[in-house]
């Protein structure tokens, strides 16, 4: 025999790699988790290693035990589903509702539908809905941030109303009496919220980051943001005692979060710049309509995960254009 | 200098890895025999003309184009037809083939000028300029060995603008033309002349990646220095961004114009022509020498001495890597051609025919098929497509052995550059399966319109 490997070309192959996509994107986040230590303590970090941990066993047992396939828990997919499910929790939820959390975002949201590539709706938010429905006063009991070096790393967090918790309950005048209009504190972080989406500094470090890596692309934030400020700029504009101010809109709840880290996850999202603005546009109408008259005060997750299910869809309609084709055929 | 133009849609960019881009050309001897495959370019083989026990002089005809897409084939040396049998060529297939058993000194065929003189005189009109391309086998010698002949003759009705010669090399690795055009530059640049002349047009683009801007810049000042004679020629230098040197994205580059799809070039009025194919015609049309020999690369991070050969043609191509400092132990993959487009081969005794622009020696570490994941849909091999397929879908629906849907989503635009599984993060082997995809489809399509 001989001993040259025949193959077909290309015989070179970028260094990219899926594992090298996932960890970048998890680089991404610490600043975020720092963030998050800093005003949540020892309750963000706990929250983190557990669904992290919680995420990868659940991949690996289903791996091991039920498909009997390669594992591929050492990807960075896993533990990235866990670090976003705990960035959209409050950091004293309890632990076991957690580790209920990720084992459905991982068995339902991620492995049911054929594992990694396959799954229409992120995974991370599958497990956050589902918690949101199954423990309505855990998931919107928040805590209130609290820098350790005032209260040390270990003390329980005292819980309060988030912005938009405020907003939906007592409408504009109330956020100013509760100081949530302090914009330098909203982008900071210091306010109450899932420990993850408090800190658009942070996030917005991460996500630059990401972009200039070239791991996601700006379009599907940028529509994102962009929708959300042009709809609820006009409600402000019609009635500014009802509606609160655009950018606020922008750094309250998890909107940053969402547009630059979930829904952005590639295997759930429309692949052309077209798809891309049009699934960022209907996540943006879908995350004020539910703000603004839904039932529930943040709407970020229901959003992304409706447009996940329009997203072959989008997929179908808008392809890339043909080289030297001038009409795209009927058939 | 021109601004760098580019194309805009796809396009990777691959480590470059020109070693022996300061490699002069070294005269390759010849071995005692020569083996001549009579299929060496796209289209059918040739008939051979010549039986055992004949002397053949070097540059004589020995077999003839048999249909259109063909082209003659001429004794790269002088000597005695040993036997014709067959060898296993690049391709791994046994093709028919002319051995030869050489003579020491070189006789060449009656009228062949084998002077190093510059002839600057074109006597021949466009026809007769067609016509010795013809005689003298010239194919395009960037790898797809079409013959140039066929491509000058302009369709009734068709006017060609523009010739454009194609000097990208945007394949790494390779550095055979760039050498021709910095130790050539004279004769090339007569070549561009003939071919303007061949298809009448007055304008003629020499279209570089801007990665060889010492060729660049030679040929502006050499076109510069003698601008009577070569009137019309202009460099264009272009972005380092592969496939830059594809057909279609070099015209689009230069022109801003896109070849319709399933069309040839001709539709946009240019004639794409490789750069040595272009010294080819040079020496073709001035000195009447057939093409039988060409500059090869021999390359390889971990070859000893990659280098630019000048190989006449049916030389083995071991004897090139003996010359480039031997095998080195850790090769697993040789390439012939360049890395992103070029066909693996399991022997190394393969003779090197007119579409050997190298001979790339690759390590397990370079070439290793690294382990398969899922798709994460990321979508980057359409953003890398330069035609502006979709290559996961074609991967797909080609699996699936659904070639409807591989028609319909235009498997056939595919040009096969690689660029989509070069970027591939799950390291699936997407052009193998669109290169069945394509082959399938083709086959299908060829029926349905003969029916």
């Amino acid at each position: 025999m001989n001993k040259y490997t025949i193959s077909g070309s290309p015989h070179v192959h970028s260094t990219e790699n899926t594992r090298k996509i996932m960890y970048r994107v998890l680089l991404a986040l610490v600043p975020a988790l720092l963030v998050a230590i800093y005003y949540f303590g020892w309750y963000a970090l706990r929250l983190t290693l557990i669904t992290v941990a919680t995420c990868m066993l659940t991949e690996w047992l289903i791996q091991k035990f039920l498909i009997k396939g390669p594992l591929t828990i050492n990807d960075g997919s896993a533990a990235l589903t866990g670090v976003l499910l705990a960035f959209n929790v409050p950091a004293n939820l309890p632990i076991w509702m957690a580790i209920v959390g990720s084992v459905v975002a991982i068995g339902i949201g991620k492995m049911a539908f054929g594992g990694l590539g396959k799954n229409p709706f992120n995974p991370a938010l599958v497990g956050r809905v589902f918690m949101l429905v199954s423990f309505p006063t855990a998931m919107t009991t928040w805590p209130q941030a609290a820098p350790i070096f005032d209260k040390g790393f270990f003390a329980d967090a005292v819980t309060g109303p988030t912005p938009l918790g405020i907003l939906k309950e007592a409408g504009v005048g109330s956020l100013a009496e509760a100081g949530n209009l302090q914009f330098l504190d909203m982008v900071l972080g210091n306010r109450g919220g899932a420990f993850g989406e408090v800190c658009a500094i942070a996030l917005l470090l991460g996500a630059i980051y990401l972009i200039c890596r070239k791991v996601i692309e700006i379009f599907t934030p940028l529509s994102i943001l962009l929708t959300v400020f042009v709809f609820t700029g006009i409600c402000y504009l019609i009635d500014p005692t009802q509606y609160i101010a655009p950018w606020y809109h922008l750094v309250y709840g998890g909107l940053i979060l969402g547009a630059f880290f979930m829904a952005t996850d590639m295997v759930t999202s429309p692949m052309t710049i077209r798809g891309k603005l049009l699934f960022g546009f209907g996540i943006g109408v879908i995350t004020v309509v539910i703000r603004l008259w839904g039932a529930y005060p943040e709407g970020v997750s229901f959003a992304i995960l409706i447009m996940n299910a329009f997203t072959p869809l989008i997929n179908k309609a808008f392809k890339p254009k043909v080289f030297g084709v001038v009409k795209p055929s009927k058939n | 200098m021109n601004p760098i133009k580019t194309f805009k849609k796809g396009g990777v960019h691959p480590e470059e890895n020109k070693l022996s881009a300061d490699k002069p050309i070294q005269d390759f001897p010849m071995p005692k025999q020569i083996i001549v495959p009579l299929g060496q370019c796209l289209g059918a083989p040739a008939d051979c003309i010549v039986n055992k026990g004949d002397r053949v002089l070097t540059g004589q005809l020995i077999g003839t184009a048999k249909g259109f897409i063909s082209a003659n084939v001429h004794s790269p040396a002088t000597g005695t037809v040993a036997k014709v049998d067959v060898v296993m060529d690049h391709t791994g297939y046994y093709k028919p083939a002319v051995f030869i058993d050489r003579e020491e000194q070189d006789e060449w065929a009656e009228g062949i000028i084998v002077t190093d003189e510059l002839l600057t005189d074109i006597k021949l009109d466009s026809k007769q300029i067609i016509d010795k391309v013809k005689e003298c086998g010239i194919v395009g010698m960037g790898g797809a060995t079409f013959p140039t002949h066929v491509k000058l003759m302009v369709p009734e009705g068709k006017k060609a603008e523009y010739v454009i010669i194609n000097a990208a090399e945007c394949e790494p690795y390779l550095t055979c033309d760039y050498r021709l055009l910095l130790e050539k530059t004279q004769e090339f640049l007569m070549g561009v002349k003939i071919l303007m002349k061949a298809v009448n047009t007055n304008k003629g683009i020499i279209g570089i990646e801007q990665n060889k801007m010492k060729a660049i810049e030679l040929l502006d000042k050499t076109i510069n220095e003698h601008k009577d004679l070569y009137a019309g020629i202009e460099v264009q230098p272009l972005k380092t961004k592969y496939p830059q040197g594809g057909e279609k994205q070099i015209i689009k580059a230069i022109t801003g114009r896109e070849v319709p799809s399933g069309k040839l070039p001709i539709e946009t009025g240019c004639v794409v022509v490789n750069v040595a194919s272009t010294y080819a015609v040079y020496e073709a049309v001035q000195k009447n020498k057939p093409l039988i020999e060409r500059i090869v690369t021999v390359t390889g991070k971990s070859v000893k001495n990659p280098g630019n050969f000048r190989v006449r043609f049916g030389t083995p191509a071991d004897l090139l890597i003996e010359a480039a400092g031997g095998l080195p132990e850790d090769i697993t993959d040789i390439i012939n051609g360049g890395p992103m487009m070029g066909k693996s081969v399991s022997v190394t005794n393969f003779p090197c025919i007119k579409g050997t622009s190298g001979i790339l020696l690759m390590t397990l570490k370079e070439a290793q098929d690294r382990r398969q994941t899922n798709c994460i849909r990321c979508g980057r091999c359409a953003i890398a497509c330069p035609m502006g397929l979709q290559p996961f879908l074609l991967h797909k629906v080609a699996k699936q052995n659904d070639f409807d849907e591989t028609e319909k989503n235009h498997i056939m635009d595919c040009i096969e550059c690689g660029s989509c599984e070069f970027t591939c993060p799950a390291n699936i082997p997407l052009l193998d399966y669109i290169r069945y995809g394509k082959a399938k489809t083709g086959a299908i399509i060829r029926a349905r319109n003969q029916k």
